[in-house]
């Protein structure tokens, strides 16, 4: 029998920081870091030389001074007296509208061609492909300019609504479609209306409440409730009575020809449409390829044994594929959520103004403050994007397949 | 036993009567059409509003293109000869065909020269692309990017060839020390590459002439669909390098290394193309020696290739990620170091998975080459958005411009991606 005794000590010499694994990876993080410090330093003191030469300084005072410009599409009130940072902030809620239209309106428009592309007919099947097809394979930007000049070029202008002899009308007497842009009407809000608003909000959660009640009586006792047509009543029912009951509170707006343009109503500029319709077609090609994917990734087999349980073909769908699809689809989903929100700062090649278009645009062009303007655009696109990713990080550690 | 039955029964057919075709519903267009059609009336639905669909679609196009007129030379002149008849004005295209490929500043003597380098580029893509050719191409392959440079840009000879000397020089450094470590192999040869550069860019400077074989064109010339393709390609072809180095960091023990590495690829894939085109644009400047100028298409070129070479290493990385732990740990039990473990096990495998996302991230970066038009460089939609539509002969022709440009970027991101789905159907080496 032979007794091991430890190896001798060896002492630590220089070499080892090269050759010994146990060393290697710390001279290694060293050099890196080094490396970074050395460069960080170098592009800090030609930062500063170069600010110097110019006699600039960096400084946030800019955000405070008025900036002097108009902003046309204003979600909270705004004029030419307002600081830069009232400025900004209107951009980054026009940001945030543009966004949130498009993804409601890509995500409808990818389900439908996603489902529709898997379709048996062979025709819509075919269609779906020469979409999905034709939109991905173009640059957004392209498609954003092609729809402005639909709305810029091709709709006639609020003149042409004119006299007897029009050669434009409005939609139901209700919409305008002019090179000026969309005119929808407009809801007035009267007294009375936040007690109908509440009893919306309410029947929301009586519809929430139902379903719930109805689940828990079905999975204790045994007994199916209907749930979708009660749902519906509750959702149309209670508003629809508390309109009538306190007097019509909430009236419309119609936009009317007057002068040379429309007035009244809601004004949806060429801009805001070009953006929102160019970025929900281009990206809902994108969603319907996942959307297909997901549905395809989910074996026959699934399908087959739920029928073997005795699910109906509705029930197979809500109940078997949807759940498992929907952990395939989401997270790209999400993904092309966040891609939207940065193509929208393509808003600044049709003039829309959002965050880029006023603080990447107007402000720096006007204040000079390149550097300021750029790293809070930046900024904010990080926060955003940042704040999808925990977002998506959640969600996948919820639906994760819980395995051994 | 049949006797018997012969006589109790009146008929009995002695011969096999022939088979009768299947019923003409049941067979060949019919039976296709009523399958694949008319299966159902949700089916029958759908197809009939689809049939409509393209019926207004043709409707509105075919005229518009079959009318189409292609010679002449203003837009005015273009309505004469159409007389009201709808009609598409596509003598736009051929009038200012030149300036939509090359930008309007490009000498038109030399439009040879780009062409040249577009045909060879895919004589050196080739044997990228397709492995069946013989490898000797792949010699071409490498001289390409000089020979390119030297065709597009002009100037002196010199300059790209000191370029491929630095590589070359490079490449014998590193083959010499390779072999006793890959570290030293690695950064030996980047030294030397760089010393031979600085070095020669003396003895350039020196012994180059004014008068070159080639006439030098600035930067700020090219323009067109040349510059969407200058972009795309020095673009993707950079960032992949670039990527795989990302990728390898972010996946690396060492934590300071992940943590540069990770906080670079997060940041860039959290801000738009068009923040960091700004910054190549008006920010860039500020963090230069000062003093020096530096060509705005060069600053795209580097923001392009970091934004590029962040949403590479994501790719790259799912793909290491998806390797069975077991490879890893073969590499490792056969002894070979990290570097030899990533060149010879990890990563040809890794890539091979990557292949699809790599490619979607290079279409994806093709079509946003056309993002510099915003910082008023003059590619395809630059050049039509700019001096096509702001000319008073083509004031108005939009739907012909940006169908061609459609077209354009649809023909060469379509052909991409049917060249992955080949090659990934190529690469399937997993029997199933």
């Amino acid at each position: 029998m032979t007794t091991l005794t430890d190896p001798p000590r060896e002492s630590f010499r220089l070499s080892m920081l090269i050759n010994d694994t146990r060393y290697r990876s710390l001279t290694f993080q060293a050099i890196a870091l080094v490396i970074l410090i050395v460069i960080m330093a170098y592009l800090g003191m030609n930062l500063v030389a170069n600010l110097a030469a110019a006699g600039l300084n960096i400084s946030y005072e800019f955000l405070g001074e008025p900036a002097g410009y108009d902003i046309n599409q204003r979600p909270i009130p705004y004029d030419s007296q307002s600081t830069h940072m009232r400025a900004s902030i209107v951009g980054i809620l026009n940001t945030l509208i543009v966004a949130f239209l498009a993804c409601v309106t890509a995500t409808i428009l990818g389900v439908f061609a996603g489902v529709l592309r898997l379709s048996k007919n062979w025709l819509v099947s075919k269609l779906m492909a020469v979409y999905v097809e034709a939109f991905r394979n173009v640059p957004v930007l392209i498609w954003i300019i092609i729809i402005f000049s639909i709305m810029t070029v091709s709709l006639p202008g609020p003149r042409d609504f004119r006299g007897d002899d029009a050669t434009a009308s409005m939609v139901f007497d209700a919409f305008a479609f002019t090179n000026r842009g969309v005119y929808t009407p407009k809801p007035i809000w009267e007294a009375g209306s936040t007690a109908l608003i509440v009893i919306f909000l309410a029947s929301l959660v009586a519809i929430w409440a139902y379903r719930r009640y109805a689940r828990k009586q079905l999975y204790e006792q045994g007994n199916l409730l209907p749930v979708f047509w009660p749902s519906l009543a509750l959702f149309f029912i209670p508003t629809i009575l508390a309109y009538y009951i306190l007097g019509r509170p909430v009236s419309l707006e119609y936009p009317a020809l007057q002068g040379f343009n429309f007035q009244g109503g809601i004004q949806i500029r060429g801009s805001l449409i070009a953006l929102w319709f160019a970025l929900a077609i281009y990206t809902g090609a994108f969603i319907a390829e996942n959307v297909r994917a997901g549905i395809q990734a989910i074996s026959k087999g699934q399908t087959e044994a739920a029928a073997a349980l005795g699910l109906r073909p509705g029930r197979i769908m809500n109940l078997v594929i949807l759940p498992q699809a929907l952990r395939v689809i989401i997270p790209p989903l999400i993904s092309q959520y966040l891609n939207i929100t940065k193509n929208s700062s393509l808003a600044i090649a049709v003039g829309y103004m959002d965050i880029t278009g006023t603080l990447g645009g107007i402000t720096l062009n006007q204040t000079g403050r390149a550097i300021e303007a750029i790293l809070l655009l930046m900024l904010f696109y990080l926060t955003i994007s940042l704040s999808i990713s925990a977002i998506l990080n959640v969600y996948n550690e919820r639906v994760k397949l819980k395995e051994r | 036993m049949s006797d018997t039955h012969a006589q109790t029964v009146a008929f009995v057919r002695e011969t096999q009567i022939p088979p009768a075709p299947p019923p003409t519903m049941e067979t060949g267009a019919i039976k296709w059409v009523r399958e694949n059609l008319f299966s159902g009336w949700a089916n029958t639905l759908l197809t009939l509003v689809s049939i409509y669909f393209i019926y207004q679609l043709a409707t509105f196009v075919l005229p518009w293109v079959l009318n189409g007129v292609w010679n002449t030379s203003s837009l005015s002149e273009c309505r004469d000869v159409l007389q009201g008849v709808t009609g598409g004005c596509f003598s736009v295209l051929t009038d200012r065909w030149n300036q939509l490929l090359f930008g309007f500043q490009y000498p038109s003597e030399f439009y040879w020269r780009p062409s040249l380098a577009f045909v060879l580029l895919f004589l050196a893509a080739a044997p990228v692309l397709f492995f069946d050719l013989p490898r000797k191409l792949l010699i071409f392959t490498g001289l390409y990017p000089f020979i390119a440079y030297w065709l597009i840009w002009g100037g002196t000879i010199l300059a790209p060839i000191l370029a491929l000397l630095g590589f070359v020089v490079g490449y014998f450094v590193f083959q010499r020390f390779v072999k006793e470590s890959f570290a030293m192999g690695f950064f030996g040869a980047i030294v030397a590459a760089f010393l031979t550069w600085w070095l020669g860019g003396y003895v350039v400077d020196a012994v180059a002439s004014e008068d070159t074989l080639l006439t030098a064109v600035p930067s700020r010339d090219m323009g067109g669909f040349m510059l969407n393709m200058i972009l795309g390609t020095v673009c993707v072809s950079l960032s992949l390098p670039f990527g795989i180095l990302l990728a390898l960091g972010r996946q690396s023990d060492m934590p300071i290394i992940k943590w540069i590495c990770v906080v670079f690829i997060e940041f860039i894939r959290g801000v738009p193309l068009i923040t960091l085109l700004f910054v190549a644009n008006v920010v860039l400047a500020y963090f230069l020696p000062p003093g020096t100028t530096f060509d705005l298409i060069l600053r795209v070129i580097i923001m392009i290739t970091m934004f590029a070479s962040a949403y590479i290493a994501e790719v790259i990385r799912g793909g290491l990620a998806a390797l069975p732990k077991g490879q890893y740990e073969a590499a490792d039990s056969l002894g070979l170091d990290y570097p030899q473990a990533m060149r010879l096990i990890i990563l040809p495998q890794a890539l091979k998975i990557s292949i699809p996302g790599i490619v979607n991230v290079a279409v994806g970066l093709f079509k946003d080459t056309t993002l510099v038009s915003v910082i008023s460089m003059f590619d395809l939609v630059g050049m039509i958005r700019g001096p096509i539509l702001a000319s008073t002969d083509w004031n108005g022709v939009y739907w012909e411009l940006f169908s061609f440009a459609a077209l354009l970027f649809f023909i060469v991101c379509y052909g991409i991606s049917q060249y992955s789905q080949w090659l990934e159907r190529r690469l399937a080496t997993d029997h199933r």
